[in-house]
């Protein structure tokens, strides 16, 4: 039986979701923004999808902007706070961890590279997790902008946000929180914390791909970073696109509504998952065990090389992550493994579970594992 | 039925070589292997781009195998393009898909091919293998002359040969064209890939310059005189004709061998060498052959001359050309020992 073991990367549609979409898809194809009865239908499924976000974060619904996913919700949060902050002459320097998705840390380069911001990176420790009086010690006068992330991708590590973000909000330092992989897996208080920005990705919690949600609180500035016709407060231009936010707000309340029974038992078969795997020699958890993803099981194999182990899981029907897959497809030496002073001489796994994922899953891939990492052994770990 | 892993470059007769080993029933897995980085937003050219990379994708998608892209940048930029530059600083011509096949593919790739429990690694290499009498593993031309690929696989070992599946060796180029139009593969109208695949459009001299700088030399005639002065010894090769610079004389010059920082240069007659010496001396059989009279290729799209082997010490070679002298002996090049088409082994040329 084949097991997907890589939520991380992306979910499954929910059933319900897409038959909440098809209607928008087949019959209500006004453009939201328009001014007669067929726009009307399609704005007034828009603004149900976003009370429905909106009520899933505890926050208003005109804080709720759509936009096309996760990294341009960074990027706009990111390249528009910074930006709009040195425009009103507020500072230049940006302050973020070494652990981010490459949708802040890239945009957080380019301010520097391009734009003379200055960029102060925070390491975490080695258990994957930032300390927030680093993280707090890095910001200046003139800081304009904090973005740490809610959980981590790769090694799933829970950031302390309730400790950073009242001490950003008592300096008046706008925080930007990146959660498409806390969303639905640990509890987001957006307006208690007080952030600026907080973006999530609708296929990460069993919505459609394409769509994602920026938290933008009103009373901060931001640059608009794509231009056009004005849409979402202006923010982000362009028509909405009205079946995928259906979709997004239909997993985002489905999402809510299942964590109180689907967070236990995904813990519980993660435990199960770590347990499984670490039994083998040579074969950790990387990252904090305390504060982790209750999807999320990473672990260092000693003496295999990561992609080896992919081919070989994928030949064995278990679809997993290592690293971090890069345009071509190739993966790479991973920024967050390098922060964390990983062992590089080990093979990288990321097992991430979902909504779908039952105890049968976890055996299958336990087995898959124990196999693989036997045979590689036995073979010189399929190093290069 | 094997289980067998297919190195898929995204050129067409890698394509066709995981066509035929699908239909002939083998359990196939198709990897790219990307072997620089492309910076991002730069047009990108040469075996390792995302073109070729995509294109392989879609051969792959087609024929519903599994396929990976793997990362060997950093092993192909340290075993065979440093190597490359070290060379040529140092005077000679080195050939860097020997290299590739020597110290990435038919080691590296193929134990993580056997790693992961694949019988077999093939590639589209135009290069055939069968067994002598003797049940010893034998590499022979392919049966496209003009394709032929023995020379940058001479020093294929019997183990790697086991190993190995070529299932292109046995057709020829405008064949398998035709044959991958009719399976519908993206591949099959691609020119051919000539150029050494890390050389941005072939040029030598613009990956060389950054890497080596000036390295001011003298260009000495056959007669002793200076005839000129260079930048760099190692924009040249045993044989050049073009690019020297020397304006006058009554007959053509050429770069008869490079010695430091001089570049000494003669008549075309200077060219012809009777006696090649080289090292790293292997052979496929991993004995020497019984007969000492063979062919010998002394580069990738030269003729095999009739040669005799004077000594096989070892790692050391030295042949002799009895018949006709070839031209232009290149030092780093690598010197081919055929029985007919049978290729017996190599070594490169000092």
């Amino acid at each position: 039986m084949p097991a997907y073991l890589d939520h991380a990367a992306t979910t499954p549609l929910d059933p319900a979701v897409l038959e909440a979409m098809l209607p928008h898809l087949r019959d209500t194809y006004g453009n939201p923004s328009s001014g007669h009865a067929w726009g009307r239908a399609a704005r007034a499924a828009v603004e149900t999808a976003r009370e429905q976000v909106a009520e899933a974060l505890g926050v208003t619904p005109l804080e709720v902007l759509f936009t096309s996913g996760g990294t341009e919700s960074d990027n706009i949060a990111v390249l528009g706070l910074a930006r709009a902050a040195r425009a009103a002459g507020r500072g230049a320097h940006v302050v973020t961890t070494a652990i981010e998705h490459r949708a802040v840390l890239a945009a957080c380069e380019a301010l520097r590279d391009r734009e003379g911001f200055d960029l102060t990176v925070v390491a975490p420790g080695p258990d994957g997790v930032v300390d927030p009086e680093r993280l707090l010690g890095a910001v200046r006068d003139d800081t304009v902008l904090v973005a740490c992330m809610a959980a981590n991708n790769e090694i799933g590590t829970v950031q302390p946000l309730a400790e950073i973000a009242p001490a950003l909000r008592a300096r008046g330092v706008a925080l930007h929180v990146d959660a498409v992989q806390a969303f639905g897996r640990v509890p987001l208080d957006p307006s208690g914390w007080g952030v600026a920005g907080l973006a999530l990705s609708a296929h990460k919690f069993c919505g459609p791909k394409g769509v994602g949600v920026l938290v933008l609180r009103r009373d901060v500035a931001v640059e608009p970073v794509q231009l056009g016709g004005g849409q979402e407060r202006g923010i982000r231009s362009g028509t909405l696109d009205a079946p995928s936010i259906v979709g997004c707000g239909a997993a985002a309340a489905l999402a809510v509504a299942a964590a109180p029974t689907e967070v236990p038992r995904l813990a519980a078969l993660r435990d199960a998952l770590r347990e499984g795997l670490c039994v083998l020699d040579g074969v950790t958890l990387v990252g904090s065990a305390e504060r982790r993803l209750p999807t999320n099981v990473a672990v260092a194999v000693a003496g295999c090389d990561g992609e080896s182990l992919l081919a070989a899981l994928d030949a064995r029907g278990v679809a997993v992550s290592a690293g971090s897959a890069c345009q071509s497809g190739a993966v790479r030496p991973s920024h967050v493994l390098t922060a964390i002073a990983a062992d590089p001489g080990a093979g990288h796994l990321r097992l991430s579970l979902g909504r779908t994922t039952t105890a049968q899953d976890v055996a299958t891939a336990v087995d898959a594992v124990h196999s693989a990492v036997a045979l590689l052994r036995g073979a010189g770990g399929g190093f290069v | 039925m094997a289980r067998v892993l297919v190195a898929m470059s995204g050129g067409v007769d890698s394509s066709m070589a995981a066509a035929l080993l699908v239909e002939q029933g083998h359990d196939v897995a198709g990897v790219h292997l990307k072997m620089a980085d492309t910076p991002s937003g730069l047009p990108g050219k040469g075996c390792c781009t995302l073109d070729d990379s995509r294109d392989a994708r879609r051969v792959a998608d087609l024929l519903g195998i599994p396929f990976y892209v793997w990362d060997f940048s950093a092993a192909f930029q340290e075993r065979v393009v440093d190597d490359f530059v070290a060379e040529y600083a140092a005077g000679r011509t080195p050939n860097p898909c020997i290299r590739c096949n020597e110290r990435v593919k038919y080691t590296a790739l193929l134990a993580r091919a056997r790693a992961l429990g694949h019988d077999a690694l093939a590639t589209g290499h135009h290069v055939r293998r069968d067994r002598g009498l003797d049940g010893r593993w034998r590499l022979r031309r392919a049966a496209d002359p003009g394709k032929d690929q023995t020379y940058v696989l001479y020093m294929a070992t019997q183990a790697q040969l086991a190993a190995s599946l070529w299932p292109v060796g046995d057709h020829r180029k405008a064949d398998l064209r035709a044959m991958a139009a009719e399976r519908g593969l993206v591949t099959a109208r691609k020119p051919d890939s000539t150029d050494i695949c890390f050389l941005p459009a072939g040029d030598l001299g613009a990956f060389l310059r950054p890497r080596l700088g000036d390295r001011p030399g003298r260009i000495v005639d056959a007669d002793g005189t200076v005839a000129g002065r260079h930048d760099g010894a190692y924009r040249f090769t045993v044989g050049q004709r073009r690019g020297l610079g020397l304006s006058g004389g009554d007959v053509p010059r050429y770069v008869t061998r490079i010695d430091g920082p001089d570049v000494h240069v003669g008549p075309r007659t200077a060219l012809a060498t009777r006696a090649v010496e080289a090292d790293h001396l292997t052979w496929i059989a991993g004995t020497p052959p019984a007969a000492a009279e063979v062919t010998a290729q002394v580069r990738y799209r030269g003729a095999a001359l009739p040669a005799v082997i004077d000594d096989a010490d070892g790692e050391r070679l030295r042949v002799s050309f009895p018949a006709e002298a070839p031209e232009g002996v290149a030092p780093g090049q690598a010197i081919v020992l055929y029985d007919g088409d049978t290729c017996l082994g190599g070594a490169t040329i000092r």
